[in-house]
């Protein structure tokens, strides 16, 4: 124990003497916190749209302003000929594309043409973007076309048609704030790098520098080494995760809605797992290069695979297996669970038994790795 | 000083990267309270038997003992028992003078009282009070140096390596770290030793050459002279070393 006791020691001065990494530590959290949630948005705005409108009528225009007025396209400008439209969605200047034909009015109104078509070329490339842009137009559209048949046809004519109306209630997130979904998850991603990067980079430092042969001809134990690694980032993991729950509920209103202990308790053994990590990679390596360039392959996989961005349950079979061997898949899981959903232990508790797995695996490798005597 | 009384005794001591013998079949006993100087060229191998004899480095073949202590399986005794100051400076140079030699006394288990009379001591022996509580690494390597062995000596073992210990000080600083030498070894701090510097060699017991991973010449600097006929340590070493194969 007055090993460990000294070793923090040495740790903690080493840490509150680098103020860059202190401060990036600290600051990090906060700042991103705050500006990524606000970019990394789901929803799609400012689809540019061109428009070539071969009617010229009352209701064309009526069309295109209904689009316009929606919020989510932006003008791009009114054609003569479609391959006008086509040369500004290859330049990418235009999205979307909406042919509205000839006589258009007329056939929709004086003469009651059962057919309408209106033509719209989406530009594919962020498919997302066309997809839902394309998604919106069509609604719109539809909105409209409703709204006219309600404008012509007198309702006391014919019995109204029985049509079947979809109410949905969303439960844990009623307003679809993407934030809510966001959030959580990129606090997640932040412990993950904040203690990953950290503990691998450091044991590989000391071989940098050469401080370790030193540490190496002590009668030191292996485990009491490790250790005093570990418990200085654990506690550091803990005061960002503080921070970065401060900052979600003072910024964005999110407050757990479950078990706050449960939560903390999750987040003990998570960061024991990624901190053994950290220190497994750092066995293996002798220079921080070389960690770092490591880690952050295996970072890219942990986040892109964690279920932040894109959900695990539609990713193919063997992507969902590689996901479950991702420690940082359960963290968002669990977050998002507390958070929103308002869970408790009883719920969390086979996450916390894998966690609980992979904290014992990944430090049991990483004292086993640790080599006193090469 | 007990003549008799081995606290390094190696038998055919080998190691081999692949193909490459670093260090071949080395033979050799140092008694307690010798100043055992450790000679050869860039790239002999006095790097890898010293890292060897220090628990760092599992031997490839052969048998050696320290401080009593067998260099295969008792490594962690041998630790307790040995003090080692590399090639490269390795103390925490984002640590103080005195935090240094707190954490690492500390590690080697001085108790509180200890540490602090101990502490007191060689700040005050190395004139070191007005650093105390300067960084390490603001300060000049001459000082760096006298720090590091000084530190590495602060358990009181039995044996103390040092690997190349004055390179790059200038002449003032190396009389005075050899000053720190010869009292260690007043203690009965057996001092193994391994330099560049003739003049140092002048000043050990005994000394070894290495040439290419093997002990070419062992005895007092007095006897190699007249073995070789030379007037002067650089000439026995010239002598040797003209042979070597290896090398930078």
């Amino acid at each position: 124990m007055r090993t460990i006791r000294f070793l923090l020691q040495k740790e903690f001065r080493q840490i509150f003497r680098n103020k860059a990494i202190l401060a990036l530590i600290m600051v990090m959290p906060i700042i991103q916190l705050i500006i990524l949630p606000l970019a990394a948005d789901y929803e799609i705005k400012n689809i540019n749209l061109s428009v070539v409108d071969h009617d010229h009528s009352p209701y064309s225009r009526h069309l295109i302003s209904t689009i316009t007025a929606s919020g989510y396209f932006r003008l791009q400008g009114y054609h003569s000929s479609m391959r006008e439209a086509y040369d500004l969605i290859e330049q990418d200047k235009s999205d979307l594309a909406l042919e509205i034909p000839s006589g258009f009015e007329r056939n929709l109104i004086r003469q009651q043409v059962d057919k309408q078509q209106l033509f719209i070329a989406v530009n594919a490339i962020n498919g997302t973007k066309a997809g839902l842009g394309g998604a919106y137009l069509s609604s719109i559209i539809r909105d409209y076309n409703q709204h006219i048949r309600m404008e012509w046809i007198t309702p006391a004519r014919i019995q109204p048609i029985p049509t079947i109306e979809v109410v949905p209630s969303n439960r844990f997130n009623p307003l679809l704030k993407y934030q809510f979904f966001m959030v959580p998850g990129i606090l997640a991603i932040l412990l993950t790098m904040v203690g990953g990067f950290l503990s691998a980079l450091n044991i590989v430092k000391e071989k940098e520098i050469g401080t370790i042969e030193q540490i190496n001809v002590t009668p030191i134990k292996k485990h009491h080494f490790i250790l005093g690694k570990l418990i200085p980032f654990w506690v550091l993991g803990n005061v960002v995760f503080t921070l970065g729950l401060l900052v979600s509920w003072l910024i964005y209103g999110i407050f757990p809605q479950g078990n706050i202990l449960a939560m903390y308790g999750f987040i003990w053994v998570f960061l024991l797992a990624v901190l053994g990590f950290g220190l497994l990679i750092s066995t293996y390596t002798d220079t921080q290069q070389q960690a770092m360039f490591i880690m952050f392959f295996f970072m890219m996989i942990f986040i892109l695979m964690g279920g932040l961005f894109t959900s695990i349950d539609s990713m193919p079979a063997w992507a969902k297996v590689v996901s479950r061997l991702n420690p940082v898949s359960y963290l968002v899981e669990v977050m998002r669970m507390i958070i929103l959903k308002g869970s408790g232990w009883s719920d969390i508790l086979p996450h916390l038994g894998t966690m609980l797995g992979f904290a014992a695996a990944l430090n049991g490798w990483a004292i086993w790795n640790y080599r006193k005597t090469s | 000083m007990n003549p008799q009384e081995p606290v390094i005794k190696t038998e055919k001591l080998t190691k081999r990267f692949g193909d490459f013998i670093a260090v071949n079949e080395i033979t050799f006993e140092v008694y307690k309270g010798e100043i055992f100087g450790f000679l050869g060229a860039n790239g002999a191998g006095k790097t890898t038997a010293m890292r060897m004899l220090c628990g760092l480095s599992t031997p490839s073949a052969g048998h050696a003992t320290i401080a009593g202590f067998d260099i295969y399986r008792q490594t962690e005794q041998i630790k307790r028992n040995i003090g080692y100051m590399s090639q490269k400076f390795s103390l925490y140079e984002d640590l103080t003078v005195l935090e240094n030699i707190r954490f690492f006394g500390g590690i080697y288990g001085l108790g509180d009282r200890q540490l602090k009379s101990k502490s007191q001591e060689l700040i005050e022996r190395l004139g070191l009070q007005a650093e105390a509580k300067k960084l390490v690494g603001e300060l000049p390597l001459g000082w760096k140096q006298k720090l590091a062995f000084s530190v590495s000596v602060l358990h009181e073992p039995s044996i103390v390596f040092l690997d190349e210990p004055t390179g790059g000080v200038d002449p003032v600083t190396r009389r005075q770290f050899w000053a720190l030498i010869y009292e260690a070894a007043s203690n009965g701090i057996t001092v193994f030793v391994t330099t560049h510097y003739m003049d140092e060699a002048e000043y050990c017991n005994r000394i070894s050459i290495m040439v290419d991973g093997s002990i070419e010449a062992l005895g007092t600097p007095k006897q190699l002279k007249s073995q070789m006929n030379e007037t002067s340590m650089d000439g026995v070493f010239y002598q040797l070393a003209r042979g070597a194969k290896r090398g930078e």
